[in-house]
């Protein structure tokens, strides 16, 4: 029943967003119904929900968990969107970076594509059945694209053509792989295995081994793409930094989160039919490029929004890393996964706040933001440390959970490479963004505060609290759910 | 049966070819509208000895959504584009159709390679839909026009398309109309995307859209 | 050797002009105009026997030697092609290699004549043959051997005595892949619409047509007897895979074959008709799609 409710609520509001004309009463369609997804996800901790369509739609632990996140990165992305429509002005206005005038799509799209993009982020968390998370994450790029393009100009056109485009064919070949798990679970002289998640567990000894790995591949690539994996990321710089922000923090902190989901579930399967090994091999390659491609782009990146989006696939190449090292790292991925979306949306919010009181995307032209923007200010650098993995912010417990977990393992090459491209990149977001908040403002400001809204700040302040709690204490209900998760990729 | 199955697959891989060599935006539409009805008539070819009512839902679904609603949006597109041909494209059309012609010994030496676990209804489905696939990535890497790139898209569903038909027989029918619809919309939103570009741009040369880069030249 | 054995010789020797007056009177049946009679050819082969022929002081001897070369040469091949199930007068495991590199032969003497005479004229028209050359030659040697692995022999006439029905049945889209190859192939090497247009006489059209513009007499003679022969030959490959009647009787099959030609003749004539001549950029790549024909056929054959 909550299943339903769940995916429903979003589906139906944003149909129904389409009818409203007032202003006003959309924008508090879209909180509500933000709030009531949140409400109907914290019930289902409390209590668990129903399978639906004979196990097909299944609210297991891992997927709980990133639906919990969904839902509340929704939420403060909801409230941040009230404000962020307000200001944004209905006329032709003129870009800031290259002066041509431009409008923004229709408000009712915006709000409906918003609503429908955490309508499919649900499927993806719940659906069991490989086709129908197929179809989800699919939906998932179909619903986005068009949130990419709310400035209708040629650079957010740019983008999402390359988004389209690079995500489609990613998916298609997760379609490939989908087939191929297929073929791997065709017992010769048998019932073919059902492509749920369950039933390949329990039968997992059945399963074609190489048809099985050749189906991990596809779907590692596939599935990759859309999470952001170096060498398949191309389409995130651009889509991040073109997006307005409110989309941007969705998609850094629920979409890549989703489409990890998909990688784990296959690799969920692998493992139970004994080639853990197998996947972990490849998880940590591509962690490790992941990692190195971000280090290189984010050196020297005079684009704060970009320097965001490559910290996005830095992260991902950290998850990937910790899942590809097994153990206790897995904990550490799935700990991680949660710190960094918080962290990453309260980012990418605050941005939204620098982008619009300074007009511009530059590094070099922000100064001063402290003075000028307060409370934001305060949130940058507190992001800032807590994106590049200092104390006391959660993300630092979870990236020293993965070392801790190499240096076990006997994998000191792993460790240090780690170690290294870390402080590569700690180095350069710190020249870039710190040099953001402090000095003299620019001539285009005056110096003087700008009086920022509630709704701007209070949702990051929110998020950059929760991450700070984790950083200190993680409450033992949440830690042990994260452990349960981590035993299913087992 | 077998017959009918082998030369709807030789067709498909012909067709692939001849999209290999095309430059006439127009007839490449005609083209992928063509291997929609092969598509079709593969559903109900490889279930021939079981037509069941399934089997006849999907085959008219495939048909009515990859011959005839896809051709009908793209064709919309590309009026309203104004384009006629391809402009010259990556690699050039000879190039194509004798990488073409490598990639279809590369799909048959590659299947054989890859043993099935049960034995599939033709020895031709698995190289074929390998080959169509690979057909579908290399025009979207090689082409420039931002129609021919939702063309090669829908060839490389295609080829996917007919692995699963030729081979798995399990899937419930919600499964394929949900992938179906997904490629619909895909291609909707798309068709939606090309016009804006067009509309942006006054061409849709996805060569030119090279403004967001991280090095300046 | 009994009298049937003549039949696959006999029949080009006589009946190969009367294939080009064929093609010629389709056409203008089609234009709706009473076009020449069927005839036409040999009356210019007999009128051009009763010339005498000029030669250019640039030429040499292989100017004159170019197409009494040919002629031989496609002789030699016409001794190799099996007329449908009726077997060839000469035939030995590869002689298709043979049949191949005859035609060869003859093209590259009319090249080289065409060449002798020093016009550039004709060496636009040689560089274009040889070029198309080139892509047709691989697409017909694939094309044969596809038929040569389902015959499981290298000789022409076992190849296609063993084409009948049941061969059809087994093996239906490669063979139909090795027939549009074959037609491709027949139609750019005796040009034909749309590679080259035989009655074109334009510079920047003419490929065949420019290389024998400078003959005349006895030697024109010689090369337009010999082109109809080539076009019989290639005419013969082609219907002996379409015509699958292998009765076992000699003249019964080659009643059959003959007949086949005849409308083979009737289907270029249509063709010519209905495409216009495509531009050269094209025709690379029709003869690599017939290429490619041809190896979807050999690797189908394969398996």
């Amino acid at each position: 029943m909550s299943l339903l409710a769940l995916l429903l609520v979003p589906t139906l509001s944003g149909i129904g967003v389409f009818f409203v004309k007032n202003d006003a009463l959309r924008r508090l369609v879209l909180v509500l119904a933000a709030a009531l997804h949140a409400s109907v996800v914290a019930a289902t901790w409390f209590f668990p929900p129903t399978p639906l369509l004979g196990g097909w739609l299944l609210l297991d632990r891992l997927g709980q968990l990133v639906l919990s996140v969904t839902s509340l990165l929704f939420l403060a992305a909801a409230s941040y969107a009230v404000g962020y429509l307000r200001r944004e002005r209905r006329a032709a206005h003129q870009d800031f970076e290259e002066g041509l005038l431009f409008t923004n799509a229709p408000e009712a799209t915006f709000t409906a594509c918003l609503l429908f993009f955490l309508a499919a982020m649900t499927l993806v968390t719940v659906s069991h059945r490989f086709g129908l998370l197929w179809v989800a994450i699919e939906a998932t790029t179909l619903a986005s694209a068009p949130l990419i393009y709310f400035h209708r100009h040629h650079r957010s056109l740019e983008a999402t053509w390359k988004y389209l485009l690079i995500c489609s064919v990613g998916i298609a070949l997760a379609l490939l792989g989908n087939f191929f798990l297929a073929v791997a679970a065709s017992a010769p002289g048998g019932a073919p295995i059902p492509l749920v998640l369950d039933d390949l567990v329990r039968g997992a000894s059945h399963l074609n081994v190489p048809w099985l790995k050749a189906a991990f591949l596809l779907f590692l690539v596939g599935y990759g793409t859309k999470m952001g994996l170096a060498p398949l990321h191309t389409w995130l710089p651009d889509a991040h930094s073109e997006a307005p922000s409110v989309v941007s923090a969705l998609l850094s902190g629920a979409l890549l989160n989703c489409a990890f989901l998909g990688i784990l579930r296959v690799q969920q399967v692998c493992a139970a039919a004994g080639q853990a090994a197998f996947g972990q091999e490849l998880f940590v390659g591509f962690g490790f490029l992941s990692m190195a491609v971000a280090a290189v782009f984010i050196a020297g990146q005079p684009d704060f929004k970009r320097l965001l989006a490559y910290s996005s696939v830095e992260h991902m190449g950290i998850l990937a890393l910790g899942v590809g090292l097994g153990g206790a790292a897995s904990f550490g991925a799935l700990l991680h996964a949660v710190n960094h979306s918080l962290t990453k949306a309260m980012l990418f919010l605050v941005a939204g706040n620098i982008l619009a009181a300074y007009q511009s995307k530059s590094a070099a032209d922000v100064r001063g933001v402290v003075h000028v923007l307060p409370a934001s200010g305060v949130l940058w650098i507190a992001g800032l440390f807590a994106i590049t993995g200092s104390p006391p912010f959660g993300l630092f417990l979870s990236e020293f959970t993965i070392l801790k977990a190499a240096l076990d393992q006997g994998r000191s090459g792993v460790a240090i490479g780690y170690l290294v491209l870390l402080a590569v990149i700690f180095v350069g977001m710190m020249t870039a963004m710190l040099r953001m908040t402090q000095g003299t403002p620019g001539t285009q400001r005056n110096g003087a505060p700008v009086p920022e809204p509630v709704l701007a700040t209070l949702p990051p302040a929110a998020l950059a609290a929760l991450v700070l709690i984790l950083g200190l204490y993680i409450p033992p209900a949440v830690r042990g759910a994260i452990e349960e998760a981590a035993r299913l990729l087992e | 049966m077998t017959m009918w199955l082998d030369t709807t697959l030789v067709s498909l891989a012909l067709t692939s070819v001849l999209l290999l060599g095309s430059s006439r935006l127009t007839r490449c539409i005609r083209i992928v509208a063509f291997q929609g009805v092969l598509l079709g008539v593969l559903t109900v070819a490889a279930h021939a000895h079981a037509i069941t009512a399934r089997v006849v839902i999907l085959a008219a679904a495939i048909f009515a959504l990859k011959a005839l609603a896809f051709p009908w949006l793209l064709s919309r597109v590309l009026r309203g584009a104004d384009v006629r041909r391809e402009i010259q494209p990556l690699i050039s059309y000879t190039a194509s159709m004798l990488a073409g012609t490598v990639g279809l010994a590369v799909s048959f030496w590659l299947s054989a390679r890859m043993p099935l676990p049960t034995p599939p209804l033709s020895l031709l489905v698995v190289p074929v839909a390998l080959f169509t696939t690979l057909a579908g990535l290399f025009l979207i890497v090689s082409r420039r026009t931002a129609l021919m790139q939702v063309l090669a898209y829908l060839v490389l569903e295609n080829g996917i398309y007919t692995f699963g038909v030729g081979l798995v027989e399990g899937t419930p029918m919600l499964v394929e109309l949900g992938v179906l619809l997904d490629v619909f919309v895909a291609v909707f939103v798309m068709g939606i995307a090309i016009f804006h570009i067009n509309r942006e741009f006054d061409h849709i040369d996805t060569e030119q859209l090279a403004t967001l880069r991280d090095w300046a030249p | 050797m009994n009298a049937a054995a003549i039949i696959p010789v006999l029949s080009p020797l006589i009946l190969a002009p009367l294939l080009l007056g064929v093609i010629a009177r389709t056409k203008a049946v089609v234009a709706g105009r009473t076009g020449p009679p069927l005839l036409q050819p040999y009356h210019d082969l007999v009128k051009l026997l009763q010339k005498s022929a000029v030669y250019s002081r640039t030429t040499t001897w292989v100017f004159r030697a170019g197409p009494v070369v040919g002629l031989a040469a496609v002789l030699c091949a016409t001794v190799l092609v099996p007329l449908g199930g009726v077997p060839a007068l000469l035939h030995f495991e590869g002689d298709l290699i043979l049949f191949a590199y005859a035609l060869a032969l003859l093209r590259f003497f009319t090249v080289i004549a065409a060449l002798d005479t020093g016009s550039s004229f004709e060496g636009m028209g040689a560089s274009r043959e040889v070029t198309f050359a080139a892509l047709a030659e691989p697409a017909l040697l694939l094309g044969l051997v596809a038929v040569a692995r389902k015959a499981g022999s290298f000789s022409l006439s076992t190849m296609y005595a063993g084409m009948g029905a049941a061969a059809w049945t087994g093996a239906a889209p490669a063979l139909v892949l090795i027939v549009g190859t074959l037609l491709v192939v027949f139609l750019a090497e005796n040009a034909r619409v749309p590679v080259d247009d035989p009655a074109t006489h334009l510079e920047l059209t003419m490929i065949h047509e420019v290389m024998v513009l400078d003959h005349g007499g006895p030697d024109l003679a010689l090369i337009l007897y010999g082109s109809a022969l080539k076009l019989w030959l290639l005419g013969a490959l082609l219907v002996g895979l379409v015509v699958p009647v292998r009765s076992g009787n000699a003249w019964v099959d080659g009643g059959a074959a003959i007949a086949g030609m005849l409308a083979l003749a009737v289907v270029t004539g249509i063709i010519e008709c209905s495409t216009a001549r495509w531009r050269l950029v094209r025709v690379p790549q029709l003869l690599v799609g017939a290429g490619v024909m041809a190896t979807v056929a050999l690797v189908l054959m394969l398996r």
